[in-house]
């Protein structure tokens, strides 16, 4: 009575989720901000989503072809990538450009390094660097007002973002010398303005990139992923803290500790960025106190990127210059192990 | 108390006991033949001193040994010695065996007889019973008993632990001897306490053992000293350091042993052994198998004469069903998977599982996607994927630095991975290499 018998090392059970599981439940917490991006801008939103993740796809399977590996397509992390790369780039811009984004970011960010697993830096946010740093017009214009809202939070400043206005404020309230009494008046009031305006950074009736806007429907899917563990809630909540406790101190127009952090926290791509490209796992520390550290560092810098920097927005680069420190954050926070010292 | 005594890490597989928890420990038939192995624990193999053709009794001394840690064979039932050779051992390779053919009889030898008096003995007398009785930790590590019990003097203990948690999913032997025989359970246990010289026991359960707990707290109720643990369920619980952290808070030093900080734990099937030994000179001739999984016919509780062919216990089920794809000797997340139902039940054989061809299937390992989810779930905090990336990239004095000894082999970590990676068997590579590389330069 001679069975044949499968062999294997223990543990002979195994958990039921799987990479591709894990990787189509993010894609599924992504669509609510997806949806509100062609609510609040039009069918461009949609169109910009879809080519983006189409020339993911075919750049990853050209690329498995040509270096003659497997097929992994199945497993969803190129359409992530797609998908990411689309919610960072704004309304109005001509369909190359999230095609190209797509492409160098799955060519550079991912496939030269091997595939899944092999990558150092987040790909959806090296194709949006490349981006930026080439065709920078077309990255930082903002035209597109949102359905039922306003582009800048203020009615009257129909070419900026909120991080715009602040940014262009921020910087004539550093230098009152320069410039008139008027325009450091209307520096001081447009930020009061945006200031107020958390309802509409909150739902996402403001200009912006045409994932990144609502916080709202971000928060859905990131709430999801929490409690089924895709993503922890180390990173972002440090990552998040430290954005609002520094934009607190030294954010304000009437010296330290006048900064308003929920500004801060709702507008450009934090939320979008802390929950769903801060937590990539390939890219961020395996340890406790790795993964802390690494959402303070890129608290750290997108804040001071904001406060200081020549950008309105620090979070693209932030999380990529973290992403490179996460083999160190790895190496220097090791465990204490069970029974050690 | 709010806070629920437990330790850091562990998951939650199914816990499958539904197939064998309400069922009664059954005694098969003899078996027609027995491969009695001559080791089947930590240490030294015993020899043989019996060769083919001699006659033998059940529980007549056929493997001694000198050794301290060593423990003697012996016969399982009464016959003829049909050979002395290697054979296939359920730990994997062939070891040698002694096969005996039964005759039918299960005459005993007439040292196993009732000693009344047995509460006398000294604590040394006791150990001598132990050691002759050939017992050896039966939670499936098979250490020598006469050998835990015999910490030196430098390092006193204070808590005694039976360990009744049997975390392993589908196993149930523990379970229902608890039921079943508490009163010699605890018999056991008190002798245990009495070689040690300690006044302080305590009995861990999971909670999945409601019925268990509730009797043995009624046993101990009246007996100073002993307590019942009631442990929230969480694999890998039963480890004996963990199970030490959740009842004490204190943590088995890496490398040490738990006597390092004053504990000392058995199997409540060895505290059993332990009083059949000492009560009337029985030696470790059987133990309760779990015979389980959707491979079986029937699942069942058995009690199974040493050296029984898991084929002869499997067919007592009712044979495989038509599904059957995997035998395992012991359970899903540690035991030992099977080549042939030609190997024998052993001392540490706790359960018999057979797998279907749906669980079996063996899945293509992916890259790590470091989610970190093994470095969560680990209970000795180690790194888990980091340590099996290091041993497949042949750094080996890296994973030790790393704590690859301290890993218990739980599994939790290649059961948590979602991308498949067989973790546990690249760290007990690297464990293996470790000490050849040691054995080499020293």
């Amino acid at each position: 009575m001679d069975k044949t018998l499968y062999i294997s090392p223990s543990p002979h059970i195994k958990d039921t989720d799987s990479i591709p599981k894990i990787m189509w439940t993010v894609v599924a917490t992504l669509i609510p901000a997806g949806i509100g991006g062609i609510y609040f801008f039009g069918l461009q939103a949609l169109w910009i989503t879809l080519i983006a993740t189409a020339s993911a796809v075919i750049t990853e399977i050209l690329c498995q072809k040509i270096l003659k590996r497997p097929m992994s397509i199945r497993d969803g992390s190129a359409v992530i990538t797609g998908i990411l790369l689309a919610y960072n780039v704004p309304p109005e811009v001509p369909f190359w450009i999230p095609a190209i984004g797509a492409f160098v970011g799955i060519v550079i960010g991912k496939m030269v390094f091997g595939g899944l697993g092999y990558n150092p830096m987040n790909p959806a946010l090296i194709g949006r660097a490349f981006l930026m740093t080439s065709w920078p017009i077309h990255m930082s214009v903002f035209k597109t007002i949102p359905r039922g809202g306003t582009l800048s939070g203020i009615d009257a400043i129909t070419n900026a973002t909120p991080l715009n206005v602040f940014s262009y404020a921020k910087n004539v309230l550093a230098h009152t010398s320069d410039y008139t009494t008027e325009q450091v008046t209307e520096a001081t009031q447009a930020i009061t303005q945006i200031y107020s305006a958390h309802g509409d950074l909150f739902l996402g009736r403001i200009g912006g990139c045409i994932g990144e806007t609502s916080a709202l429907l971000l928060l859905i899917g990131a709430i999801f992923l929490m409690y089924r563990r895709i993503i922890g809630w180390k990173i972002p909540f440090t990552y998040v803290g430290t954005v609002a406790i520094l934009t607190w101190i030294f954010g304000g127009t009437e010296g330290l500790f006048s900064g308003d952090p929920v500004f801060h926290v709702f507008s450009g791509g934090l939320i979008l960025g802390a929950f769903f490209m801060a937590t990539d796992m390939v890219t961020t520390p395996v340890t406790f106190n790795g993964r802390l550290l690494f959402g303070f560092g890129c608290g750290v810098i997108t804040g001071m990127i904001r406060l200081w920097g020549g950008y309105p927005e620090g979070v693209s680069y932030s999380i990529l210059l973290m992403n490179l420190t996460t083999p160190l954050l790895d190496r220097y926070t090791k465990p204490r192990v069970f029974g050690g010292k | 108390m709010f806070h629920r005594k437990s330790f850091r890490g562990g998951a939650h597989p199914r816990e499958e006991k539904h197939w064998t928890e309400r069922e009664a420990i059954q005694e098969p038939p003899l078996p027609e033949k027995v491969i009695v192995p001559l080791q089947q624990h930590i240490g030294t193999p015993a020899e043989p001193v019996v060769q083919k053709g001699d006659t033998v009794l059940t529980g007549q001394l056929i493997g001694k040994t000198d050794k301290f840690v060593s423990v003697p064979a012996h016969a399982s039932i009464s016959g003829s010695v049909a050979a002395v050779e290697p054979r296939p051992h359920p730990l994997g390779t062939n070891l040698l065996s002694v096969i005996i053919e039964s005759d039918g009889n299960d005459t005993w030898v007439d040292t196993v007889k009732s000693d009344p008096g047995y509460k006398k003995l000294s604590a040394n007398d006791m150990k001598n019973r132990i050691q002759e009785a050939g017992i050896a930790g039966m939670g499936g590590a098979a250490f020598p008993s006469h050998v835990k019990l015999s910490p030196p003097s430098e390092k006193p203990i204070e808590i005694a632990f039976l360990n009744g948690v049997e975390c392993e999913p589908y196993l149930t032997s523990d379970h229902r001897l608890m039921l079943e025989k508490s009163d010699e359970i605890l018999e056991g246990f008190r002798m245990i306490m009495k070689i040690l010289g300690v006044k302080r026991g305590i009995i861990g359960i999971e909670l999945n053992k409601p019925d268990a707990i509730r009797l043995m707290q009624d046993k101990t109720a009246s007996i100073k000293g002993i307590s019942v643990l009631p442990l929230h369920v969480k694999y890998p619980q039963g480890a004996e350091k963990q199970l030490i952290k959740a009842a004490t808070n204190r943590e088995v030093p890496s490398g040490g042993l738990p006597m390092d900080i004053g504990c000392l734990v058995h199997n409540v099937g060895t505290a059993l052994a332990i009083f059949e030994a000492v009560s009337s000179s029985k030696p470790l001739i059987e133990r309760v198998v779990t015979i389980t999984g959707p491979g079986v016919q029937s699942p069942k509780n058995l009690r199974v004469r040493i050296g029984t062919p898991f084929q002869a216990v499997i067919d007592f089920c009712g044979g495989y069903t038509e599904s059957a794809a995997k035998l395992i000797n012991g359970g899903p997340m540690m035991g030992i998977s099977q080549v042939t139902g030609d190997v024998p039940v052993i001392k540490g054989t706790s359960g018999i599982l057979v797998l279907d061809e749906k669980t079996a299937k063996l899945m293509p390992e992916q890259p790590c996607i470091a989610c970190a989810r093994c470095v969560d779930v680990c209970p000795m905090k180690l790194v888990p994927n980091t340590l099996a990336k290091l041993v497949e990239y042949k750094r080996i004095e890296e994973a030790h630095a790393l704590g690859v000894l301290d890993c218990i082999e739980c599994g939790t970590c290649s059961f948590i991975c979602p991308a498949k990676r067989n973790l546990i068997h690249y760290i007990k590579l690297g464990k293996a290499q470790w000490a050849e590389q040691q054995r080499k330069a020293g």
